[in-house]
């Protein structure tokens, strides 16, 4: 019983990074109606920037994480205009491959930057962690901190799609861009606002992950970012509490899938779900149904 | 169709064979002449294999118009399926005549290949565009974490089978994440010029018959071809077991090419690299797949020097010309000298001679 909560445990905290990934997936599809393949790579990218900051400039890890989510910002928003906005009204097709030569553009810089060696991530962290049921179980410093940006994000999220300004307009620009630009809203700003998001997430979710899995390479960020993806299909795209709950579950499904199941099949496993789930429910567990009209 | 589109067409496959066919005798000529470099004739094979697999995924993403991310999964279960019966037959039946196996094993791997592609077709053709996408990606994962756990070996002519236990009696054919170890290596650059040609003649024929017209009717207008009486699910699918099998048959060339085939060899970068392939040479250009295919596959070998920099090339180049394509403003332009050129066609006698 015990182990299955520690396994629980780990799921959920494996899951919280998925989810944190997987709200920048979700936000940018739900504006720009586009996949995101590179945000794997900004997670990536941030994770280094941490290492770098740590390492050879020997800056504390709160200052290391806040810097490296400066760099993805700007990444994150130079990506978006260079590569995305002048493909607006492309096919999606056209805009997904664009994404895969970001992605691959990103892996390849990190490469003749950082190497091909991994390199040892140190943690953030230096929260001890945290004995239960009389030394039973023992949930890490990392789970907990995860666990709990995880929530801290969710909510902020929330609130700031709620109440600002700019969180409502970037609903109103999800929801018909015509009418949002007739209506004043800046639609170009608001989308690099809203990609700027994402990837500051995505240095969060970078050195959260690379903290509890400490090896990193070039690409750390391409399996959690098509995992996150996933669990963002699996919420329904487009949908914030939707990416936390895929998120979250997902993450579990493959920690109890590679303990109960089979180590080598836990990937195979995750995505067999996501198959299931989309024939049972294509729009996702939390999606809406969109009716197509003629 | 008007009927000086038809022979436009009917020209068009012939120049793409006669193309082919002029390639394959230059490296005729050159490998008997011995103007061909030991690493370049290395790549003989391979070039033929992504060759066919760029034709076939062009089949589904530009012929279709559905994106697929997992077609190097079907080139995986060829690429085992064929290695296991290339073993198979020489153990079994003592088969020895390389020619034959190769044939029976490409079909071997190509009927398996096919099979997949119909049960991944039936749940992924009821999705649409970016969902179709990450679920054909999904299981092209899926089968590349199976085999990876997949053990068979050969026991006087009797294969055996095992999930994750390397223990099973007789010599192994596929020994999990290490692949296939000890292949034959009996595929040929001729049955590779072979297979390109059947390919070509099966997706021209495709492409040009009744059934064809009907998957570009899907791809362009999916309501508008169903209110004419189109079945789509049987159109679509007929694209995508088509490709899954052609992908199939020249997995399994490729896996007989080499004495030791990882299952990681066609992971997720693997249907990409062929995706960039059909993107660069064109989306629903037949010919364009086959150069783009051909180039990128040369490309490494002659830039070994600036190997740290070839996928970097590549990113920015796929980059480059996604935006020049697709880009308004690039194509604006683009269509403006495209109007000024076919002015100049129609004219030729006033502004053609004064130009």
């Amino acid at each position: 019983m015990t182990q299955f909560l520690s396994y629980l445990c780990n799921g959920i905290s494996l899951g919280s990074v998925y989810a944190i990934i997987a709200l920048g997936y979700t936000m940018v599809y739900g504006i720009a109606k586009m996949l995101n393949f590179a945000h794997g790579d900004v997670i990536m990218i941030g994770a280094y920037i941490a290492f770098c900051a740590m390492q050879y400039w020997g800056f504390p890890p709160v200052i290391s994480v806040l810097a490296a989510m400066v760099v993805c910002t700007v990444l994150g928003m130079v990506i978006e205009r260079t590569a995305y906005k002048p493909l607006r009204q492309a096919s999606s097709l056209a805009v997904l491959i664009t994404a895969i030569g970001m992605s691959y553009l990103l892996q390849n810089v990190a490469l003749l930057v950082w190497g091909a060696n991994p390199k040892s991530f140190p943690s953030v962290v230096s929260l001890g962690s945290l004995s239960l049921l009389g030394g039973q179980m023992t949930i890490s410093g990392e789970a907990i901190v995860t666990i709990a940006a995880c929530v801290v994000i969710m909510i902020a999220l929330t609130l700031f799609t709620g109440k600002t300004k700019m969180g409502k307009a970037m609903r109103v620009v999800s929801e018909d861009k015509g009418a949002a630009e007739l209506m004043g809203i800046n639609v170009n700003l608001t989308i690099t606002v809203t990609f700027a998001i994402g990837s500051a997430l995505a240095a969060i979710a970078g050195v959260l992950l690379c903290s509890a899995y400490p090896t990193l390479q070039p690409t750390t960020g391409a399996m959690p970012g098509i995992k996150a993806f996933t669990a963002a299909v699996f919420g329904g795209i487009g949908s914030i509490p939707g990416a936390m709950l895929g998120g979250i579950l997902l993450g579990v499904i493959e920690i109890l899938g590679k303990a109960y199941v089979s180590t080598e099949l836990g990937d195979a496993f995750v995505f067999a779900v996501l198959i299931v789930v989309l024939l049972v429910k294509p729009a996702g567990l939390l999606g809406k149904t969109v009716h197509e009209k003629v | 169709m008007s009927m000086s589109m038809r022979k436009k067409r009917a020209i068009g496959g012939l120049v793409t064979y006669l193309m082919v066919i002029a390639a394959y005798l230059v490296c005729q000529y050159l490998l008997a002449t011995g103007g061909m470099t030991r690493s370049l004739r290395g790549q003989l094979v391979p070039i033929c294999v992504w060759v066919v697999m760029a034709v076939s995924l062009n089949l589904v993403v530009g012929v279709s118009g559905e994106l697929s991310l997992g077609h190097a999964g079907f080139m995986s279960v060829g690429a085992f399926s064929g290695i296991v019966a290339s073993g198979w037959m020489l153990g079994a039946f003592q088969l020895e005549n390389e020619v034959v196996r190769l044939l029976l094993s490409m079909i071997v791997g190509g009927v398996f290949a096919g099979i997949a592609g119909v049960l991944i077709g039936i749940p992924v053709l009821r999705l649409r565009g970016d969902y179709l996408a990450i679920v054909t990606l999904a299981f092209g994962e899926i089968i590349r974490n199976v085999i990876n756990c997949l053990y068979i070996s050969i026991d006087q002519g009797r294969l055996h089978f095992a999930f994750n236990d390397s223990n099973i009696p007789g010599e192994l054919l596929v020994s999990g994440p290490k692949g296939g170890v000890g292949i034959d290596t009996i595929a040929t650059f001729g049955m590779g010029f072979t297979l390109i040609l059947f390919t070509l003649f099966v997706v021209q024929n495709l492409v040009n018959s009744r059934s064809g017209r009907a998957i570009m009717a899907t791809r362009d207008s999916r309501i508008a071809a169903e209110s004419v009486g189109i079945n789509i699910t049987k159109y679509k699918m007929m694209a995508f077991v088509t490709s899954a099998v052609l992908a199939g048959m020249a997995g399994a060339l490729y896996g007989l090419n080499f004495s030791t085939v990882a299952a990681s060899k066609f992971k997720f970068d693997t249907s990409i690299l062929v995706l960039v392939f059909v993107v660069l040479g064109g989306i629903g250009s037949i010919r364009g797949s086959i150069i783009a295919a051909t180039l990128l596959t040369i490309l490494p070998e002659v830039l070994r020097a600036f190997s740290d920099y070839r996928m970097l090339v590549y990113a920015v180049v796929l980059i480059v010309v996604m935006l020049a394509t697709n880009s308004p403003f690039l194509s604006v332009r683009l269509q403006r000298v495209k109007a000024l050129l076919r002015r100049r066609n129609t004219n030729p006698g006033k502004e053609g001679e004064a130009a």
